[in-house]
């Protein structure tokens, strides 16, 4: 199919499937899809949009047909990208299982793990969460202590994680547990299983936010039968290393924001008004949101020159500490900037005005992106001592 | 077009990288400012820089030019900028040869620049600050024009064949319209040109115009259309001034990082100290980003789009910040020796700032954005 005759059939299909109420853009929590085994808070048009794309396997354009993907090619999947951002399409369906476990899997699965899980997360059926930090091991992941005994058939987990997001709402979980207790590195092993297996519970820590995102996931005696182990015994932390990769450009894209309108100008203009000029009539303000903005645009090509990169192999392995890093420090700036401009009227916590405090939230949630998916310290030493080699301390 | 050089370029930057580095070090710098040299950059250099095609690489194949784009030029100011180079490249080959394109005085003034005979200087700024406010006048007189006002900080105006001058031909100061930009040969009468040394050993000019006459022949375009071949002048010249100050980031950054490594304190290399190590990551981080920025500006310059405003005062602010940390994180790592003359560190820091103030610094740029995107 030409390039032409692709973007014609996908403008037309897209019209006649997306529903209306899918083009709407995303204001609560509520609105975005995540799927799973119960879909009894997804509204009709969110289901319709999910299953619709994911029979297609548009929800994952460029996983191989065979695993329930769209099959298409770099060039095709950028056109669909487009088309959907042309009509404003939200997208059709959140998920762990696309963002982090799916190219893992892709990479160190083996066919029958494919088959079995790869074409459930593309059609929304299962929901994953990921189960890496614990108490004790934070930025210091690969102490982590939960233990898989090899039970023979099976491995008999104990433990606990921590900073689980959605873990009571998942379905299934991939996660990383001790396999060799002599080994730090080199003892970790990486496995799927079912949330409902007797033994996993979930407890959700409110932030300070005000919402809970995250939960403590407790493991006591579950059995986990072997054939769930991905990839290599003892050898979990480079699935680990590999996912985490997909993890860190997926936090680092909300350095970027999103749309043709800036809801940071936009706000700004709307609170604080222009003065003769046509200038933001808070001088200091406008500077500082014209700095951020020069950021935000400089990261954006930086963003565009990642993909590139990455598509012809020459990124550096490191480069998403980088990207990382320096995302979610934007995306915290973008957000103090946004309160700032918001003023007496960003700070409404439970109005119906402010879409129940949705700026504040928004805002105090951003806090964690430097902490979450390894903190920018850590993400500094990987550039410190990968990219630009200084001796270790 | 993917965000990274193709191999083309990647040749042109290893032989761009090899002359520069080889002929033209620091060392080169250095040498000129302590003999006091008077022109500001060396005339053979020049020329060399025309055998390899340089001069003429913004110039069409059919006037000998190499025709190359933004990204190509870019590559070339990298390296001049990398090594503290004085060389009258960006306002020849990139800011000049931009105005003059396409228009009937590109036939008189492209041989001598391909061939490396003619310099040209701009002489743009009337202030201590960048502005776009043009105020020298243009007045009619006899079959061309009388022009008389002052301009500064024109880089080798002292020694320059050619001066771009931006004049008023109509309207006032502040007007959009009514600029017309003229190619001003250096033997006009009336024209005293004051050669300043700068902060960084290069030499600027201060001119006075006191009723210098041109011919009709010397307008650049159309009468009170200049701010057309102007706008080519400044967006080639600020994406030019990026990829230098790109240049002049990068190899403060690289000199850092290696003085990291090597230098001991407390029986151990310095760049193992955490502190160190994390503030030499964010400055990777943040001349990386300002990489990304200026090729994006570069190619949607090369592509004629009309983004390529917004991305050009983007390059031009973000090169700006970041530079400006590379060279300050520089002196600081490097300590006390830092601060010396002997070493070369503090002469990154010098270049740096001039070329962040020329063709507007990052608040102008960042000023232009706001002012684009309606706030």
């Amino acid at each position: 199919m030409t390039e032409d005759t692709f973007r014609t059939e996908t403008r037309a299909w897209l019209e006649a499937n997306c529903p209306p109420e899918m083009r709407e853009p995303v204001r609560t929590d509520a609105d975005v899809c995540w799927g799973g085994r119960d879909q009894s808070k997804l509204t009709q048009p969110q289901k319709d949009w999910m299953n619709r794309m994911g029979e297609r396997g548009w929800t994952v354009p460029d996983w191989p047909k065979e695993y329930g993907g769209g099959g298409l090619n770099p060039a095709e999947t950028k056109t669909l990208r487009e088309e959907m951002a042309r009509i404003r399409a939200r997208n059709p369906l959140n998920s762990f299982g696309i963002s982090m476990l799916g190219p893992a899997l892709l990479k160190y699965g083996t066919e029958e793990q494919k088959k079995d899980h790869l074409p459930k997360i593309a059609r929304g059926e299962i929901r994953w969460c990921q189960g890496y930090s614990e108490p004790n091991a934070g930025s210091d992941l690969a102490s982590l202590a939960t233990s898989a005994e090899d039970k023979g058939d099976h491995f008999l987990v104990n433990g606990q994680k921590v900073w689980t997001s959605y873990a009571d709402y998942a379905d299934w979980i991939f996660c990383l547990v001790r396999t060799d207790k002599t080994n730090k590195h080199n003892g970790i092993s990486f496995v799927l299983f079912d949330m409902a297996t007797p033994g996993v519970s979930t407890k959700p820590i409110l932030l300070i936010s005000g919402y809970s995102p995250f939960c403590e996931t407790f493991f006591d005696d579950v059995k986990v039968p072997k054939e769930n182990l991905v990839g290599t015994l003892n050898k979990g932390w480079d699935v680990a290393k590999y996912l985490l990769g997909h993890e860190r450009e997926m936090i680092s894209g909300m350095g970027l924001g999103g749309g043709s309108k800036n809801p940071l100008i936009e706000g700004a203009l709307a609170t604080i008004g222009v003065d003769h000029d046509g200038k933001l009539a808070d001088p200091l303000l406008r500077a500082q949101i014209a700095q951020f903005e020069v950021r935000s645009k400089a990261f954006a090509a930086m963003s565009e020159r990642f993909i590139d990169e990455l598509k012809a192999g020459k990124a550096h392995p490191a480069d998403p500490s980088m990207m990382k890093y320096y995302g979610t420090e934007l995306n915290k700036s973008r957000h103090e900037l946004m309160m700032a401009a918001g003023g007496s009227d960003a700070l409404e916590w439970d109005s119906d005005r402010s879409d129940g405090g949705a700026a504040p939230r928004a805002w105090l949630r951003t806090k964690a992106n430097s902490i979450e998916g390894g903190t920018s310290e850590v993400q500094l030493n990987i550039v410190a001592k990968r990219i630009l080699e200084l001796p270790g301390a | 077009m993917p965000l990274y050089l193709n191999e083309d370029q990647q040749m042109l930057r290893d032989a761009a990288r090899e002359f520069v580095g080889e002929q033209m070090p620091v060392a080169h710098m250095r040498a000129l400012r302590d003999t006091n040299d008077t022109t500001g950059f060396s005339r053979d250099h020049w020329k060399q820089f025309a055998e390899m095609g340089f001069t003429g690489i913004l110039i069409g194949e059919d006037h000998g030019g190499l025709g190359l784009g933004h990204v190509e030029a870019g590559v070339v100011l990298e390296e001049i900028g990398r090594n503290l180079a004085p060389s009258p490249f960006l306002s020849t080959a990139v800011a000049a040869v931009a105005a003059l394109k396409g228009t009937g005085a590109a036939e008189r003034w492209f041989p001598g620049i391909v061939s490396g005979d003619t310099v040209a200087a701009l002489a743009i700024d009337e202030s201590a600050k960048h502005r776009a406010s043009v105020a020298l006048k243009a007045e009619r007189s006899g079959n061309g024009f009388k022009l008389t006002g002052a301009k500064q900080f024109v880089t080798h105006g002292h020694v320059a064949d050619l001066l771009i001058v931006a004049a008023r031909t109509s309207g006032s100061a502040n007007d959009t319209d009514g600029v017309t930009l003229f190619a001003v040969p250096k033997d006009a009468a009336k024209l005293t040109a004051t050669p300043e040394r700068l902060a960084d050993a290069n030499l600027a000019a201060r001119i006075e115009f006191d009723g210098v006459e041109v011919d009709a022949d010397a307008v650049i375009g159309e009468v009170d259309a200049g701010r057309s071949p102007l706008d080519r002048l400044l967006r080639a010249g600020r994406t030019g001034a990026s990829a230098e100050l790109l240049g002049v980031g990068g190899g403060a950054m690289d000199m850092t990082v290696d003085y990291l490594k090597q230098r001991k304190q407390f029986g151990v290399p310095i760049g193992s100290f955490q502190a160190l190590q994390h503030r030499a990551a964010h400055l990777y981080a943040e001349m990386e980003v300002a990489r990304a920025a200026v090729l994006k500006a570069q190619q949607l310059l090369d592509a004629g789009d009309p983004k390529a405003d917004a991305a050009v005062s983007v390059a031009k602010a973000m090169t700006g910040m970041a530079t400006t940390l590379a060279v300050q994180e520089g002196v600081q790592m490097h300590g006390g020796i830092g601060m010396t003359d002997e070493y070369d560190i503090g002469f990154y820091m010098k270049r740096a700032r001039v070329l962040a103030e020329l063709f507007g610094d990052a608040n102008f740029h960042a000023d232009a954005l706001a002012t684009a995107a309606g706030y």
